[in-house]
């Protein structure tokens, strides 16, 4: 049941009111009858992903549209969207300003303070790895229909060879 | 089946409560979240990526001092019991086990198992490095998945953004990528519903709290896992710092409470304790929920030292042994639930008259 007051939250409480007019029901999630001064006590861990599919689709709407796409694995702000995953380490800069935005709203913070990490100079990257990563990202092309793409790939592919 | 005497200590080290308060506080976990550069996330690449993703790390490892002596296990190629009794160990999680019917197992799933310390391969991140401590012990745990992670870094190259830290999959994981967590057990905050208020308090400073199994789990036998809700904008050592802090004010409060109880409920206390454990000692049929149920009030009873004859040892090494894949595992067998049940009624009796060097 949605919440009468807010109609977005799910209803927990049921509450009476009583007015001039009569009596009457109001069903309500936690925050609003938290701000009608009912003490709703904590019984299980509170879903995380709610507040953060929330700060998703909030932040989608702040700055970019649904069809922004990564050119490294394919993925939209769409798929993101509904899965609250991202396809790889590229879509952080794809979708970057709405990134910041969410990692905002999630942590409080966008900036990272911690640890610092530089890879390391000479990764025994097999060769292969590459042509195989490039052969992976086409077929990503070809599956969402981004042919541009695909062909700038295939021509790299190609210049490997 | 799977053979666990060749996993390092059985992987079930942290169980020794070496550290202190060991029958309010069983371990620390301290994970951190890693993606290698140059492929999409586990969730998003093919099944040749990830296994050329596995390759890649387990050439790293071959030659990792901190993962010496470590086993190599392929999740995605164990029966559906093996996968559901390391994950009753605590070794893999949920979803990388493939547990879920809708999100069956992926390939190129794996875990390295080390002394004290795992790495699981392909879950939502291409890296799961965590580390196992009884008792609190955050420094600790840190210090040594640090090391892991900073070997494993020389030899692999992380997706690391100058802004935003480490990249994960999932944003709530990326910066740091830490997640701390100790496992608490609170019945006198419970018992003196005082619990809701310190939960509530918790994610009100940016910490949260969840179930025996980790994330979206259930609250069973009042254990909680307490743990760090932000991973980016504070340093890893300001993280664990604040997290062990409040865990100690956590404790505080767990012990006043249990203070309480004795004081304005004693003989009622003393009495719903003895009866658990009088169940557990004697009944011929238990479910896991009633032994976690009853085993937490043995818990308490050992902790107020009202049960001296018991180690909390044997009480953690029940936690895990009388779960369903362990039982099977020790049956050799699948085992129907009444089954089950039978076996767990019997297991737990056996461990008890041993630890108390009574009849059964």
């Amino acid at each position: 049941m949605i919440c009468d007051a807010c109609k977005e939250g799910d209803a927990i409480i049921q509450l009476t009111e009583v007015e001039d007019a009569g009596v009457r029901l109001l069903h309500l999630c936690e925050r609003c009858a938290a701000e009608r001064g009912v003490e709703t006590s904590v019984s299980a861990p509170k879903p995380q992903i709610t507040d953060f599919l929330q700060s998703v689709h909030q932040a989608m709407q702040a700055t970019q549209g649904d069809a922004a796409r990564c050119t490294f694995c394919s993925s939209t702000f769409r798929d993101f969207r509904s899965t609250g995953r991202l396809g790889c380490a590229h879509c952080y800069d794809a979708f970057e300003n709405s990134m910041r935005d969410l990692l905002r709203r999630v942590h409080g913070n966008a900036k990272h303070v911690g640890r610092r990490y530089d890879p390391p100079a000479s990764v025994d990257l097999p060769e292969a790895g590459t042509a195989n990563e490039l052969r992976d990202r086409l077929r990503r092309a070809v599956e969402s229909e981004q042919f541009e793409l695909a062909a700038d790939i295939r021509d790299k592919l190609r210049g490997l060879d | 089946m799977l053979d666990l005497s060749l996993i390092p200590d059985g992987g079930v080290g942290w169980l020794d409560a070496s550290g202190s308060n060991p029958d309010i506080v069983i371990s620390t976990r301290i994970r951190l979240a890693r993606n290698l550069e140059g492929y999409a996330f586990a969730g998003r690449a093919r099944d040749g990526e990830r296994l050329r993703i596995l390759s890649q790390v387990q050439q790293a490892m071959s030659s990792m001092t901190g993962l010496r002596n470590g086993l190599l296990l392929r999740v995605d190629e164990m029966a559906p019991g093996d996968r559901l009794l390391l994950h009753e160990r605590h070794l893999v999680s949920r979803e990388l086990a493939g547990l879920d019917p809708q999100r069956p197992v992926r390939s190129g799933s794996a875990v390295y198992v080390a002394r004290g310390a795992s790495v699981m391969v392909n879950e939502e991140d291409h890296l799961r490095l965590q580390s196992l401590e009884s008792g609190l012990r955050i420094a600790e745990a840190f210090n040594s998945v640090e090391a892991l992670e900073t070997e494993l870094g020389e030899l692999v190259p992380y997706a690391f953004h100058r802004e935003f830290g480490y990249l994960t999959a999932c944003p709530t994981n990326a910066g740091t990528g830490l997640r701390a967590s100790v496992l608490i057990h609170l019945p006198g905050l419970v018992l003196t519903k005082e619990i809701g208020k310190v939960l509530s308090g918790l994610q009100q400073v940016g910490l949260t709290y969840r179930g025996l199994y980790g994330e979206g789990s259930e609250v069973v036998g009042n254990f909680f896992q307490i743990s760090n809700q932000t991973t980016l904008g504070r340093s890893e050592t300001d993280l664990l710092e604040y997290l062990t802090r409040v865990v100690s004010h956590v404790i505080e409060r767990e012990e006043e409470a249990r203070k309480v109880l004795l004081r304005d409920a004693g003989y009622i206390i003393e009495d719903k304790l003895w009866r658990a454990y009088g169940t557990l000692r004697y009944a011929r049929s238990l479910t896991f929920d009633e032994v976690m149920s009853y085993l937490s009030s043995v818990r308490l009873a050992v902790g107020l030292k009202l049960i001296t004859n018991l180690s909390v040892y044997t009480l953690n090494k029940l936690l895990i042994f009388s779960q369903p894949a362990h039982l099977a595992h020790a049956e050799g067998r699948e085992l129907t639930t009444s089954e089950a049940n039978l076996a767990r009624a019997k297991y737990v009796r056996r461990i008890l008259a041993d630890d108390t060097g009574s009849t059964r």
